[in-house]
């Protein structure tokens, strides 16, 4: 049975055997969502385990960040379950998605910083608003949170003043300064310089090392995605149809994959189109 | 023929999901009222914004509205040689009628467009879903600040823009209309008894809230971009004008009958 939720076409188990840990933090079953009248998620499925990163490749509008969504609650699927750490998110009420919130951190695709905050009131908003955290302590985290996204000194300023890769790493700060235990990316080397990208990169295999952090990227980059994934999953039309270790995905005979993966301008997914 | 009645209910549907979304976001809005933390903070910028800042422009619109009033009653009265009810029409339009709708006209415009603005614009940055992400709730957070200042401010701002108007109505009765200071006072406050206030505060007070869940709640469905953004705001404005005469008939009319 956790090998059909895996999704399609590669022996699911064999690379669950591979990862360092065994259990499973998210279980997506059968998860679908249309808006109007397109389908976005198709009876999807998918396991991520505790400790591992995953990122998931597709197409712009094929629904990966609608998916990212639904791990944290943000939409309601049509069909199907989100399971974190063993609570069913699509049964819980608001307030009880909160909670579980509480352990989420997302990096937004544009960043989504408040505009009307500064950036340090940005960054330690959640320590501000959930803990007793005291304010001198807070002052610290977020300081030590920008300057692991290499923006030190910048808390006064407002994002408006920043340019769209420092509000990406302002919005990374944000996300990690909780220490949160799964971490959710939409796009986060998207807009920034090839330096600053890898640096990102580093950034989420650091967390992933030193705080056991679970972190699901959607990302179109495929350095980046070789680079940090354990593993990757490709989502086609609404379905994960290939998941593997970034070796196996680089040697993968799936022609769909394969086009994706290339960056091929003809392929059978642009012919299907 | 079949696509437009299929249009029709497509039309029908959505009037009713408004309705029941704006119904919706009222009943959280007033639970959230109560639930701490209270953010005593927010709220007080939400009073300097919503309400200090529209003393000018309330000021204005109220007191050429006392002038214009006082100089056409004056047009027929002084036909009749009365013109000493002048003061008193002035009051009593003021009070009841004039105060509450023109300042709540001019908030719904103000502030509710930029309510509309501000929320619609977080909603398609993402604002409201990274609110959502860090366990904040959206309603708590924008909605219960605004929705106090408005439901305090606007109520003192109708009070602020009742007396402007006799001012500006004082303007001219005493000093173009000649009628005398004292007498033009006496007649001011001997017509006027507590419930033309207090209907007017109680109209002012249903305005606001009109105000806040229909710039609220246009703010929160925005979709589409800055074009979605412009939409909504319009949007705001409009419902918000005729969700204010309306209900201004309904309860003029209600408390003809239960004040009478």
């Amino acid at each position: 049975m956790m090998g059909n939720m895996m999704g399609v076409g590669l022996p699911s188990l064999m690379m669950e055997a591979r990862l360092p840990s065994f259990k499973a933090m998210i279980e997506i079953i059968n998860l679908s969502k249309s808006f109007t009248r397109l389908k976005v998620l198709d009876d999807l499925n998918l396991i991520i385990n505790s400790g591992e990163v995953i990122v998931v490749i597709g197409r712009s509008g094929c629904g990966k960040s609608v998916l990212l969504k639904h791990i944290i609650g943000l939409i309601r699927p049509d069909i199907g379950q989100v399971i974190i750490d063993g609570n069913d998110m699509t049964r819980l009420e608001e307030h009880e998605i909160d909670k579980i919130r509480l352990s989420f951190g997302m990096l937004f695709q544009g960043a989504a910083l408040f505009d009307s905050m500064t950036v340090g009131e940005n960054v330690g908003f959640t320590l501000r608003e959930h803990t007793n955290t005291s304010e001198e302590d807070i002052r610290k985290k977020v300081a030590g949170s920008l300057e692991l996204v290499g923006l030190k000194g910048i808390e006064k300023l407002m994002p408006a003043e920043l340019s769209g890769g420092m509000k990406k790493r302002v919005g990374l700060a944000r996300a990690i300064c909780n220490n949160p235990k799964i971490i959710l990316y939409d796009e986060p080397t998207t807009g920034l310089d090839p330096i600053m990208a890898d640096a990102i990169n580093d950034l989420i295999i650091d967390l992933n090392n030193k705080l056991n952090v679970t972190s699901i990227v959607v990302t179109h980059d495929m350095v980046s995605a070789f680079k940090i994934a354990d593993r990757i999953a490709m989502l086609y039309k609404g379905k994960i149809i290939t998941i593997g270790t970034p070796d196996e995905i680089k040697n993968t005979k799936d022609p769909i994959v394969k086009q994706f993966i290339t960056g091929a301008a003809k392929g059978p997914i642009t012919d299907l189109e | 023929m079949k696509e437009w009645i299929n249009n029709l209910g497509i039309k029908a549907l959505n009037f009713f999901v408004y309705i029941g979304g704006t119904f919706n976001l009222m009943v959280g809005t007033i639970f959230q009222v109560f639930v701490p933390p209270f953010r005593k903070k927010e709220w007080v910028i939400q009073m300097h914004k919503i309400g200090v800042m529209s003393f000018p422009i309330v000021f204005m619109v109220a007191f050429f509205t006392g002038m214009v009033l006082a100089l056409q009653s004056a047009y027929q009265l002084t036909k009749m040689n009365a013109q000493m009810y002048i003061s008193s029409l002035v009051a009593l339009s003021m009070l009841r009628e004039l105060g509450p709708v023109l300042t709540a006209l001019v908030i719904a415009g103000r502030v509710g467009a930029s309510i509309t603005a501000e929320l619609g614009t977080m909603k398609v940055s993402e604002q409201i879903d990274a609110l959502r992400t860090l366990a904040a709730n959206p309603v708590k957070y924008l909605v219960v600040p605004r929705f106090l200042a408005l439901c305090i401010m606007l109520p003192l701002l109708t009070v602020y823009a009742d007396f402007i108007g006799i001012i500006g109505g004082y303007m001219i009765g005493v000093y173009k209309l000649l009628i005398g200071s004292t007498i033009y006072w006496k007649m001011t406050f001997d017509t006027l008894a507590f419930k033309d206030l207090f209907t007017g505060l109680f109209k002012s007070f249903i305005f606001a809230v009109i105000i806040c869940i229909v710039s609220c709640y246009e703010g929160f469905i925005t979709e589409g971009g800055a074009e979605g953004v412009g939409k909504a705001t319009t949007r705001s404005v409009v419902i918000s004008f005729i969700l204010i005469i309306a209900a201004d008939c309904l309860f003029t009319a209600l408390f003809y009958f239960i004040f009478p």
